[in-house]
């Protein structure tokens, strides 16, 4: 799997005339099995670049291709992870997970099968027969993530996925989906605010402007996952991203 | 103990106040009737009583209360139908599609404030006197509640969920019926439980047309001319108890398959 994009901007029309600059000429290629954060202050249009990838809009100049493929609308190859869950609050954990599946015409015991191995790997064994109400925030966001991997995709696109989750849960999460990841070889991209998940999860941060947003640096952490928290080599790095946000280069448009 | 006590008798207390003014009701109504004591304008409790406990026996030849009840129902339930069939579509229609709003808010916006009896002239022009009259006029008065709720249910569909069901794959036809009609069906629900509510008031009205001769509305006109006063008020009560039977079924549907609506949050 290759994602690449390719010298992307985005306007948006304004109360049908007034045009308003949401991003501006974003290259960056990301690699199969890699995880990368997008890390930018509220409105900088990092939701909008994660919608771009996703096929969701459409660029108002450059394009995102996929193993050659340009993406103008959603591909089965790229799963998305919304940070209101969105799960279907009339489906069963069950049903939610095996949606795509069902979508696609899978016959229902092999539905059920696939069901079982995502609550596993979810940690909710048990809680199939449930709805969305009846779980916890962190629960509800884990069915989520299993209901994206259930069709398969090559790259999970994460969208603040742990935002409206209490410290605590949102750590948890972090490293079930570092496990996830380590399982399932997918490619990630996950948008967020928090420079500490960043630097927790990422192997590649890209750090973006404010409005309009571009592309400020690109920062490689080679530390092996798990990373400690406490250690000193993450401090250093969360250091760095700190100072870098705050100098004009990062803040200026 | 003490708490579950003063529950119990905050029950109690709820149950009594319920059960107060209904009985002060039929006390004053009792005195009135024994102290006019004229059953052309208002017959004691136990005529009406006599009538209502008797619901399969013949009323002045016009049939029983069963039979009528029965018959307004089924004429409520075709309108009804037809106003759902017609108003669920064009409200999904009109909150997916601009085009489709467009084309159609502004005659919806005009028919809307007209009380679904103005049309009973123009019914009976139009279709004579008979079930498509009928139909038409019940059909007008459930038309638009079901309208209106489909049309704020679909809007009120998140985003995500639609976004979430194309990134799985789903092609138009499948999000429509996977995620638009499920999401929105407590809304259209709603809708339908008042259209049928406004429905029923309709078929009683419509019912009282000239030429009429069946149904609940037409009994209570054809009794009110032979001056049976107890068979207009036994009607009347079975159309209140009617109304609350169909409103408790659909109160029912909706706790039970819709439930996550007050959960969600």
């Amino acid at each position: 799997m290759t994602l690449s994009l390719e010298h992307i901007s985005k306007q948006f029309t304004k109360n049908g005339q007034e045009t308003v600059d949401s991003l501006t000429d974003i290259s960056v290629e990301i690699h199969d099995g890699e995880f990368v954060c997008i890390l930018g202050p509220s409105g900088c249009g990092k939701t909008t670049l994660l919608r771009l990838i996703a096929g969701l809009e459409t660029p108002t100049a450059g394009k995102v291709l996929i193993d050659g493929t340009v993406i103008d609308r959603p591909n089965p190859k790229l799963g998305m992870i919304f940070q209101d869950y969105s799960l279907y609050p009339w489906r069963t954990v069950n049903e939610n997970i095996t949606f795509g599946l069902e979508l696609h015409g899978i016959a229902k015991e092999q539905r059920d099968a696939v069901a079982q191995n995502y609550l596993a790997l979810a940690g909710l064994s048990g809680f199939g027969n449930s709805y969305p109400y009846e779980l916890s925030g962190g629960m509800r966001q884990r069915v989520a993530v299993v209901r994206a991997l259930a069709v398969d995709p090559s790259v999970l696109l994460m969208d603040e996925p742990f935002g409206a989750l209490d410290a605590q849960t949102r750590n948890r999460l972090q490293l079930d989906l570092l496990d996830i990841w380590e399982k399932t070889k997918k490619t990630i991209i996950f948008v967020t605010h928090s420079v500490d998940e960043a630097v927790f999860l990422a192997d590649r941060i890209v750090v973006l402007t404010p409005r309009p947003g571009h592309i400020c640096e690109i920062i490689q952490i080679d530390h092996p996952h798990p990373r400690d928290r406490t250690s000193v080599e993450f401090a250093k790095v969360r250091r760095y991203v700190l100072d870098l946000i705050n100098q004009p280069k990062c803040t200026l448009q | 103990m003490q708490r579950i006590l003063s529950r119990a008798g905050s029950l109690q207390k709820h149950s009594v106040l319920k059960v107060l003014l209904p009985a002060g009701i039929i006390i004053s109504w009792e005195i009135i009737a024994i102290v006019l004591n004229n059953p052309f304008i208002l017959p004691r409790l136990e005529s009406v009583l006599v009538v209502l406990l008797n619901p399969t026996v013949d009323i002045l030849g016009n049939g029983n209360l069963i039979d009528n009840a029965v018959i307004s129902l089924e004429r409520v339930v075709a309108g009804f139908f037809v106003a759902a069939v017609l108003a669920i579509p064009l409200g999904i229609g009109m909150a997916r599609s601009e085009t489709i709003h467009d084309l159609f808010d502004s005659v919806m916006q005009l028919l809307r404030p007209i009380p679904p009896l103005a049309w009973v002239p123009l019914a009976l022009a139009w279709f004579k006197i008979g079930l498509v009259s009928m139909v038409f006029i019940i059909g007008m008065g459930a038309f638009f509640p079901i309208l209106l709720n489909t049309l704020d249910g679909v809007k009120g569909v998140k985003k995500t969920w639609i976004e979430a069901a194309e990134i799985l794959g789903a092609r138009e036809r499948q999000i429509l019926a996977q995620v638009i009609l499920p999401g929105a069906a407590p809304t259209i629900w709603t809708g339908m439980r008042v259209g049928f509510g406004i429905a029923w008031m309709c078929v009683v009205a419509a019912e009282m047309m000239p030429g009429t001769n069946s149904g609940i509305g037409y009994l209570i006109i054809s009794s009110y001319n032979w001056g049976q006063v107890q068979v207009i008020i036994a009607g009347i009560i079975v159309i209140g108890l009617i109304g609350i039977v169909v409103d408790y079924l659909f109160k029912v549907v909706d706790q039970r398959s819709f439930r996550w609506r007050e959960l969600e949050r």
